[in-house]
């Protein structure tokens, strides 16, 4: 029992990175029918700026987060205005390759400014472990199960309470309706990547004190954000967040019960499993493909 | 004939490449590289047919290759079974592999299938860097030479010959699959896949098809890359190998089969010679990512064939 509860800790905690990745992967899926491969980089950028910030230019932490978080937003926009938004318009395989350039540009720039070392960020509040039942829980981990549970309420005041918001929502219904409306839908598209690259890199932030945080890190958390966002049905950031942590709690328990060495397949092998069997994931509705 | 020059001219003068260019190739480190482009072009030329012709993503080709690479590995060095059998079991199994997934993979579009493709090479990639007793793991593991019939194909003027040739090969299959029936049934799928559907092609079945001819292809490319450098590690199953495929297909353009040869020749090369810039190596290979998607979305070789053909009315 008390080593369930140990995985249980340990799914929720990987499994709300998982679903911060994922619910960018369904922004930016809702605003452009993009899939950005380059999701993980931002998770990348915003705990390697925080080490590079806290340490070099020595800002408390405090100082250093919004910093990092406002880098991982700029490159966000940037991406869409000199990647994303010149190929408008192209095919689907197009706009996956110019992701996943940009992610190892980005992971280049990182790379040769910071450097190719492992990096740890100071944890928010102490490394003094709780102790719940037989369990321990590492403070970091509470910040990250209360900093999700602070993310999807915002979202969900922000999508139905806030004009950005419902213009986002307008777009990925329909883009020439929501046009037509009166709305901007270039504006729609920058906030959305700069939404989503600071979630990321609030995700990044978050574990960089419990995972350590590299150059490359980005690739896996992408990869197992994009699990999360398809499991759930993609262009639905709820349905990434149930996503994710269902990925992260299959992770744990497998890496437990099962098998150590296999814990990176589980997502993908989930993934491939219910692509075969529900090709539209599992919260999404069933595709209808216009001619 | 003027029918026969533009169907194999290109053919003719891919040959004329291969044969001529042991002249100017000064020494070992430049023949390594050119079996290096060979390999990796057939891996392009197989994965072309799926990318540009049929219009389908793989994001998981390297676990093809590696699968080549590490059942020549394994059953020529545990089983003592002849190279260029073991080849063909492997190949073989890369080809029911493929076949199994390709109709449910297949079934998928545009991310999804991407996603699924990228999750089988991933879980391949874990395979291989975990069956420590098998594959040697992370590590890697030393690959015997290949022998054909009593030649132990060695040094790398041998290889050069082996992998050029191997390469001619697979140009000559996939222009031969591309004029044949299905090649045009492909073409049909690409421009509109229900339209081709309705015209009476059995869409899933050729897709399938060239899937299998692709994984088989990267396969055979694994195997004689793991024989000529006698070693193979994890690395070359890794999600990034298999974008670096997806790349050279991209950039020496999609839908045609030469551009494909093109595309591994540049990106096989450019990093070798831009060595010095290391540490630039990962941003360049970005930009020019971006760069050749924004500014040439057909790709090299399709571009440049176009200008040339406005130049001459």
């Amino acid at each position: 029992m008390d080593e369930f509860l140990q995985f249980l800790f340990s799914g929720l905690t990987r499994g709300s990175i998982y679903a911060l990745v994922g619910i960018g992967f369904a922004i930016i899926y809702n605003a452009s029918h993009v899939i950005n491969f380059a999701q993980g980089e931002f998770v990348m950028i915003g705990g390697m700026a925080a080490v590079f910030i806290t340490a070099n230019a020595g800002l408390p932490l405090i100082a250093a987060i919004p910093l990092a978080l406002a880098i991982a937003g700029v490159a966000g926009v940037a991406l869409e205005r000199f990647a994303v938004a010149p190929a408008r318009g192209a095919s689907v395989v197009t706009l996956i390759i110019i992701t996943i350039g940009a992610s190892i540009f980005l992971r280049g720039v990182v790379e040769v400014a910071i450097g190719k070392r492992d990096y740890a960020l100071p944890a928010f509040s102490g490394d003094t472990p709780i102790r719940i039942g037989g369990a321990t829980l590492h403070p970091q981990s509470l910040w990250i199960l209360g900093t999700l549970a602070v993310v999807v309420l915002a979202l969900k005041w922000f999508f139905e309470r806030t004009r950005p918001g419902k213009a986002m929502l307008a777009t990925s219904h329909n883009r020439l309706a929501a046009q037509l409306a009166g709305i901007e839908t270039r504006h729609v598209m920058l906030t959305a990547f700069a939404l989503s690259a600071m979630l990321g890199a609030l995700a990044g932030l978050l574990t960089a004190p419990i995972t350590l945080t590299r150059f490359d890190i980005g690739i896996m958390l992408g990869l197992k954000g994009f699990c999360a966002a398809i499991l759930g049905g993609l262009g639905s950031p709820y349905g990434a967040v149930a996503g994710g942590l269902a990925l992260g709690l299959a992770e744990a328990m497998t890496g437990g019960y099962i098998s150590s060495a296999y814990q990176d397949a589980v997502a993908f092998a989930i993934i491939l499993a219910v692509l075969f069997v529900r090709p539209q994931g599992l919260f999404g509705r069933a595709g209808t493909e216009r001619v | 004939m003027r029918g026969f020059l533009g169907r194999w001219g290109g053919f003719l003068v891919l040959t004329a490449v291969v044969l001529l260019l042991p002249l100017i190739l000064p020494n070992r480190f430049y023949f390594d590289m050119a079996v290096k482009v060979w390999l990796n072009a057939i891996v392009c030329v197989g994965l072309n047919l799926l990318i540009g012709y049929a219009g389908q993503i793989s994001l998981g080709h390297a676990g093809f290759f590696a699968l080549g690479a590490y059942a020549s590995a394994i059953l020529t060095r545990r089983f003592e079974i002849p190279g260029l059998v073991a080849m063909l079991m492997g190949a073989a199994g890369v080809g029911l592999l493929a076949f199994l997934v390709a109709r449910p993979i297949l079934k998928l579009k545009g991310h999804y299938l991407a996603m699924a493709t990228l999750g089988l090479g991933i879980i391949v990639a874990i395979v291989i860097n975990r069956e420590i007793w098998l594959t040697g793991g992370p590590d890697g593991v030393r690959v015997p030479a290949l022998f054909i019939g009593d030649w132990r194909v060695s040094r790398i003027e041998d290889w050069y010959w082996v992998a050029g040739g191997a390469m001619l090969l697979a140009v000559w299959l996939a222009l031969n699959l591309i004029d044949s029936g299905v090649g045009r049934a492909l073409r049909a799928l690409h421009g509109s896949e229900v339209a081709a559907a309705t015209a009476g092609v059995d869409t899933v079945r050729d897709k399938a098809m060239v899937f299998v001819v692709s994984a088989v292809f990267a396969s055979i490319a694994g195997s004689l890359f793991a024989h000529a450098e006698r070693f193979i590690t994890p690395q070359e199953a890794g999600f990034l190998r298999s974008i670096e495929f997806v790349t050279m297909v991209v950039l020496g353009g999609m839908a045609s089969t030469f551009g494909a040869v093109v595309g591994a020749a540049l990106l096989t090369v450019l990093p070798q010679a831009v060595a010095e810039f290391q540490d630039y190596k990962h941003l360049a290979f970005g930009a020019i990512l971006i760069a050749t998607m924004i500014f040439l979305p057909k790709g090299l070789v399709p571009s440049l064939a176009e200008l040339f053909r406005r130049r001459r009315p």
